[in-house]
């Protein structure tokens, strides 16, 4: 099963990032059609027609977003969210260093569609080299008069800022996300009003994932029938999928939505290292209930399949896990992630992250019982729906699938921790208790050093 | 911390005198120019003044090596809010230091994927390696490159996959000013699905 390159298309060419290589390939028409071509309703109406849904995490319909806005003269804001921290994702990554102007282009021409006149690349921190191209690929459109005062003679003006994070994945959230640009500590707020209505700076704005606005451009250029024509009637186009963890060919992967889970798993990303056998894998990022491989590996990979499954697509990130991976220690990571990222503003979540990886570090010290586990399980209950954001939620819905579909390793990680001889009493007991994952020698040639 | 100018805060303690509740003014903090400037210019690209205030604290931490307390005045003062307005956000973020951090910096990921595939190792590895150096260690969430798994950010550029034995040689070339591990920069690798073609993802 080949890859079907929509996004990626042309992304082995290094002189994509300059202006002249991306008009090179055809980019930048999209925006003039845009521009010179079209009323905002029609551009808006072409986003909506094409069912693109956002590539963030929530799977809302990005067209319909961009119609909550109000109309009118008024002060409108676009936030690009390219604060990609989630575990396990890292196609935003991707596609700013290889491709940056097709993400300008996207946000120019989502920016008319929404009537905003101000918009922001909201860039994690850590992005240094990519919030670096960006800075260049957005001098580059200032400079060919796709940014700035009165575009392509549309009487329509646009001011383009990358504006840099400083290290935290809440930022990711969209409320908090405002409130960083803002210039504050990033701290959701409470919804409604959502930010289509009141947003940064208290005006309407509209905010979407950097694979959304990368799609924005094909949409307009080739028509939404041509997008509908990719993935499935719920889950349209390509889907840029990042495949991590235990597999041979680790990566960022475009397929149509829709494809068996099996062939990205397997065959793009070369399948199980040597002498290894697929465990279970989170579908959609760290915070998307994790499958187990019998159950998942066939499911077509759309969001409707995974929303039926019990899980979800999210991100559209992989993470897989072999024999070797212990799951009680990938819950006390990815529950100590949370904890780590939790902003402590709702309690169910600032305590529920922290209880959970306390209890957690019991199970794998050895002192936990199996009465734990169902505290464990009752403290994901409680943070679901109960604050603000969804962090907390991103935290208790893998961690409790965890628990509930591996019950029996949680018991017997607690029975082997606690009749091991003199355990070190250290807070990184988890990587000492169980073999670390790969240790038994199976790490391919491959997987090594691909 | 040699190389990187003294905040005097550091070596006489903090001045009590020095509220950090109201905004100081800019002839009282001795504000460095080139410092006072790329504030205003940052300031001048937003609606709002204070969108800065990510932006300014990256500026102080680059000249500073952290974002010491004279610093933070110092760009208060240009900003026009507070120090402890600023001070709030630095200790939010973990990528702005609010104490001594060294001069370079090694963020070795040891989350999900990169664990998976021996992250705990390569962190002992590193803090092993950087023993008596100036260089900063520490182990890190997330850093969104878990298909170079396991990898670390050395003073912000990409690395992996790593192994172990990589970590004693990137701290030499990173303290001699050479170029770190060159053939495993992240600038460097083609894409996934090309790995076996002829594609590469250009020079950073």
């Amino acid at each position: 099963m080949p890859e079907t390159r929509v996004l990626l298309e042309h992304a082995e060419d290094p002189k994509l990032r300059t202006i002249d290589g991306y008009r090179g390939h055809g980019g930048y028409a999209s925006l003039e059609k845009a521009y010179r071509e079209m009323e905002p309703d029609e551009v808006l109406k072409e986003l909506e027609d094409s069912g693109l849904r956002g590539r963030g995490g929530a799977g809302f319909a990005m067209g319909k977003k961009a119609s909550f806005l109000p109309r009118g003269d008024m002060a409108k804001y676009l936030c690009c969210n390219a604060d990609e921290s989630e575990p396990g994702a890292f196609k935003d990554r991707e596609l700013m260093q290889r491709n940056p102007h097709q993400l300008i282009e996207g946000i120019a021409i989502a920016a008319r569609a929404a009537g905003a006149g101000h918009a922001f690349i909201f860039i994690r921190g850590e992005y240094d080299l990519q919030a670096d191209i960006l800075d260049a690929a957005v001098a580059e459109a200032y400079e060919a008069g796709y940014l700035g005062k009165d575009i392509l003679g549309s009487h329509c003006d646009l001011e383009l800022v990358v504006h840099r994070g400083a290290g935290a994945y809440i930022c990711g959230e969209e409320t908090a996300l405002l409130d960083a640009l803002e210039g504050k500590r990033g701290n959701p707020r409470l919804k409604p009003p959502f930010p289509a209505v009141q947003g940064l700076y208290g005006g309407p704005t509209l905010i979407n994932n950097v694979e959304t606005l990368s799609n924005v451009p094909h949409i307009v250029g080739k028509g939404a029938e041509w997008f509908r024509g990719f993935g499935t009637e719920q889950s349209p186009g390509t889907k840029v999928v990042s495949v991590s963890g235990r597999v041979k060919r680790p990566g960022n992967y475009e397929v149509e939505l829709g494809i068996p889970t099996r062939e990205l798993i397997c065959d793009l990303a070369g399948g199980p290292l040597d002498g290894c056998e697929l465990k279970a894998f989170y579908p959609g990022g760290s915070s998307s209930p994790v499958l187990k491989a019998e159950e998942g590996l066939d499911l077509p990979y759309s969001f409707e399949a995974m929303a039926e499954a019990g899980s979800m697509l999210g991100s559209g990130s992989i993470i897989v896990a072999d024999h070797t991976v212990s799951i009680p220690h990938m819950a006390l990571r990815t529950a100590r992630f949370y904890h780590h990222e939790s902003c402590g503003k709702c309690t169910p979540c600032r305590e529920g992250t922290n209880w959970t990886v306390k209890m957690l570090e019991r199970v794998v010290r050895g002192e936990a019982t199996p009465m734990d586990l169902d505290i464990v399980a009752s403290v994901q209950d409680n943070i679901i729906g109960n604050c603000l954001c969804v962090l907390g939620d991103s935290m208790a819905m893998p961690v409790g699938a965890m628990v509930r579909k591996f019950r029996e390793e949680f018991e017997q990680t607690i029975i082997a921790a606690s009749s091991a001889p003199a355990q070190p009493k250290e807070s990184d007991m988890d990587s000492a208790v169980l073999p670390r994952p790969g240790a038994a020698g199976a790490i391919s040639a491959e997987g090594a050093t691909a | 911390m040699s190389g990187l100018p003294v905040d005097p805060a550091v070596v006489e303690g903090r001045v009590p005198e020095r509220s950090s509740a109201e905004v100081p003014e800019l002839h009282e903090v001795g504000c460095p120019q080139e410092l006072r400037e790329e504030i205003e210019e940052r300031m001048s690209r937003y609606p709002d003044r204070r969108s800065a205030s990510i932006p300014a604290l990256w500026a102080v931490q680059r000249r500073y090596g952290w974002c010491t307390p004279e610093g933070i005045r110092q760009a208060a003062a240009v900003m026009r809010v507070t120090p402890a307005y600023l001070e709030s956000v630095a200790s939010f973020y973990d990528l702005l230091h609010t104490s001594p951090a060294g001069e370079h910096q090694v963020h070795v990921c040891t989350n999900i994927s990169c664990w998976m595939r021996g992250a705990d190792d390569l962190l002992e590895a590193f803090e092993a390696a950087a023993e008596g150096t100036e260089v900063f260690v520490s182990g890190f969430e997330c850093l969104g490159a878990c298909d170079i798994a396991p990898m670390a950010s050395i003073d912000e550029r990409y690395f992996g996959p790593l192994e172990p034995g990589d970590a004693a040689t990137a701290l030499e070339q990173l303290v001699a000013g050479q170029d770190v591990l060159p053939e495993k920069a992240l600038a460097k690798r083609p894409l996934a699905g090309d790995r076996n073609g002829a594609g590469g993802g250009g020079d950073a």
